[in-house]
């Protein structure tokens, strides 16, 4: 029973209490690279400690190679962690082995995908997937009550009226409805765990809050539990309770949403901020000696993966990788030079 | 060490741009002529950019925009057609032109900025040796010039010019989006169209390389036309901002005022789709339902279907631009001067 704190055991006072629905503890993914003259590791995720409670939306944000797909895509077993270990309540993942056990983590834990022109097959009408979905993942339902069961799922996603959406094709959905059609298919299953891989990025800004909002009726109506891998802030904290910060395989910060982005402590965080496009502030142009490439992580030394870009970066940073600290109730960043109290400034 | 620019855009024009227009685009129709159907993808488009000017168009996916960009610089290839307009540019009419009379303007006076730098760039060529290929084709011969050349501009741009004997896979895709501006920027053109240039990238790198057009346009004194789907991206950067919907323009004028005081529904509708980063965790709606079918245009406004302020007439009749406050919106609430 712990969060995501850096001592083991300790419990934030900001987590809800009891039994995280799913904890990841240590997760390291590394990829192989190169041939055999040159043999090197990618580390794509490295220690990943975090948690997710019941009722929970949680955003794994960073940009492109910060690991969070991979953090989703080992949540999912597509991948297996390298070193590491998944709790989902409370049982190890990697002991899912059996077809009825692996399927039945799917269907706790399904996935939806970023391109909603490529994940649903163009050649059957969209009942088709929702319907096989509950035909393999709830045996126990008859004909009729499959169909019951795709139409209330599709209203519960805003595809209005169920009945006579699940009779079209794909094309002739809109992106945006596609990708409800995505979520009504998860929803199905009756997960408790829906993993959402940048699911709102493919989609047009006046369609994008549509599905925020959706994935927030799931939490509040059906009570399932999503995780929220992006790259937009913006949108995290519309719609999440909790937010994970990653850089190049990282955790660098983490906390309740409002909280890591009204006081941010990881000056990488703060980077993210600086940089974010917001029409109603000033403009704040951060150093142009900075721009912005964070580093493939291949065969990496000790110590802070930041430290390249940060203006605030000591000796130690260059030896010892930061641990995470819980600096904040339940917000904790992984930097030497982070302070309860007061933002870093390094990019003011 | 932080620089900030200038809030309002006044500080950051360009000192005594000259008069008229650079670019003039006049009724600008661009076609998709399939075999089973007509796709109006635009419909009477107007346009100016004055010398120096930075022009931001933006708006959803299939509304025009790109089409918009591509017909402008006479890149269209069929099905689509140009069926009707002008596109005047320095007191020349392109529509029509040959392909070699427009490259004697493409790359020396206009170029053009793609979408993905990583097709746009040759992946089995070196990066000097596009830059060479390019100054070659439009008239500097000498090796000399063209090495001299290259390295400036790999250096306007912040690359190390050792890059220039690198492939495009070997630089990130910051590098090479970057790599592409400075191509743009061989001769100095006086306007570069940019189609998305910063979609691909993570929000650092794409805010520092808004940075770093601004910059350049600034101190060389082109004029930007800047493609986007993202409109917060603009808002500090641009000195007009063009909200396109449906192949034709809702609304076009100061961009600060666009964003201080939206006057088309669209254009409101999209504001308050962004989600904000600081301040008050606000419900947002978005903008229901989806843009129309561009083979089959709705009559009246192409909006009405999804617009909150919707009256009976916008279903019959298509509304004229309307000028209020030095923004020409497209839109029946302004008929008489204001909304009613």
């Amino acid at each position: 029973m712990t969060g995501v704190a850096a001592e083991p055991g300790r419990l934030p006072q900001a987590e809800p209490g009891g039994e995280p629905l799913l904890r990841a503890e240590g997760v390291s993914r590394h990829f192989k690279i190169g041939n055999s003259a040159s043999r090197k590791t990618l580390h794509a995720v490295d220690d990943a400690t975090f948690s997710v409670y019941e009722r929970q939306i949680v955003a794994v944000a960073g940009e492109s190679g910060s690991g969070k797909s991979t953090v989703a895509r080992v949540l999912a077993k597509i991948y297996k962690p390298t070193s590491g270990e998944v709790y989902f309540q409370g049982k190890p993942i990697s002991g899912i082995r059996s077809r009825r056990d692996r399927l039945r983590y799917s269907g706790d834990v399904p996935m939806v995908f970023q391109d909603p022109f490529s994940s649903i097959n163009p050649v059957f009408r969209v009942s088709h997937g929702v319907l096989r979905a509950l035909k393999l993942h709830r045996p126990e339902l008859s004909k009729e009550q499959r169909y019951a069961e795709a139409v209330r799922v599709f209203d519960a996603v805003g595809l209005n009226p169920g009945a006579e959406v699940l009779q079209r094709y794909p094309h002739e959905l809109s992106g945006g409805q596609r990708q409800r059609v995505g979520f009504a298919q998860a929803l199905s299953m009756r997960p408790k765990l829906i993993l959402a891989d940048e699911p709102v990025s493919m989609l047009d800004v006046s369609i994008r809050i549509g599905l925020l909002n959706v994935m927030a009726k799931l939490r509040d109506d059906e009570g399932v539990s999503i995780m929220y891998i992006t790259h937009d802030l913006a949108s995290a904290r519309y719609v999440t309770d909790r937010l994970i910060i990653m850089y190049a395989g990282h955790i660098v910060e983490t906390g309740p949403a409002e909280d890591v982005l009204s006081r941010p402590r990881h000056p990488y965080t703060e980077l993210l901020l600086a940089a974010a496009p917001d029409p109603r502030a000033p403009l704040n142009v951060s150093s142009e000696a900075d721009i912005g490439e964070p580093p493939r992580v291949i065969d990496p030394a000790p110590g802070c993966r930041f430290r390249w870009r940060c203006p605030l970066a000591i000796d130690e940073c260059h030896k010892v990788t930061p641990p995470l600290r819980e600096l904040l109730p339940g917000h904790s960043a992984a930097c030497h030079v982070a302070q309860p109290n007061s933002p870093t400034g390094a990019f003011q | 060490m932080t620089r900030t620019l200038a809030d309002d855009s006044q500080g950051l024009a360009r000192p005594n741009p000259p008069p008229g227009p650079l670019l003039e685009v006049r009724d600008l129709s661009v076609e998709y002529l399939l075999e089973r159907a007509v796709i109006g993808a635009v419909d009477h488009v107007s346009l100016d950019v004055a010398a120096g000017e930075f022009l931001a168009i933006v708006g959803e996916s299939g509304c025009g925009k790109s089409t918009l960009l591509f017909a402008v610089a006479q890149l269209l290839f069929p099905p689509a057609a140009i069926t009707g307009g002008t596109v005047t540019f320095r007191g020349r009419n392109l529509v029509g032109l040959t392909e070699g009379e427009m490259s004697a303007v493409r790359w020396k006076d206009m170029s053009v900025v793609m979408q993905s730098a990583m097709n746009a760039l040759n992946p089995v060529l070196t990066v000097g040796a596009q830059f060479r290929d390019v100054m070659r084709a439009h008239g500097a011969v000498g090796k000399q010039e063209i090495a001299q050349r290259s390295e400036e501009v790999m250096r306007m741009v912040g690359i190390d010019p050792v890059h220039l004997k690198s492939y495009p896979h070997q630089l990130s895709g910051g590098m090479r989006q970057r790599a592409m501006i400075a191509m743009a920027m061989l001769f100095t053109p006086e306007l570069v169209i940019m189609d998305e240039p910063t979609s691909a990238l993570d929000v650092v790198a794409q805010r520092s390389l808004m940075a770093q057009i601004k910059d350049l346009q600034q101190r060389f004194g082109f004029a930007v036309i800047f493609v986007t789907h993202d409109m917060s991206l603009v808002s500090h950067f641009s000195d007009r901002l063009m909200v396109m919907y449906a192949g034709q323009v809702s609304e076009v004028g100061p961009t600060r005022r666009l964003f201080d005081a939206p006057k088309h529904p669209y254009t409101a509708g999209l504001m308050d789709a962004f989600p904000s980063i600081r301040g008050p965790r606000v419900p947002l709606a978005g903008i229901p339902g989806s843009p129309p079918d561009l083979a089959r245009p709705p009559e009246g406004c192409r909006f009405a279907a999804r617009c909150p302020k919707v009256m009976e007439r916008c279903k019959a009749s298509d509304p004229p631009a309307y000028q209020v406050e030095g923004v020409d919106v497209r839109c029946f609430l302004y008929e008489a001067g204001g909304p009613r």
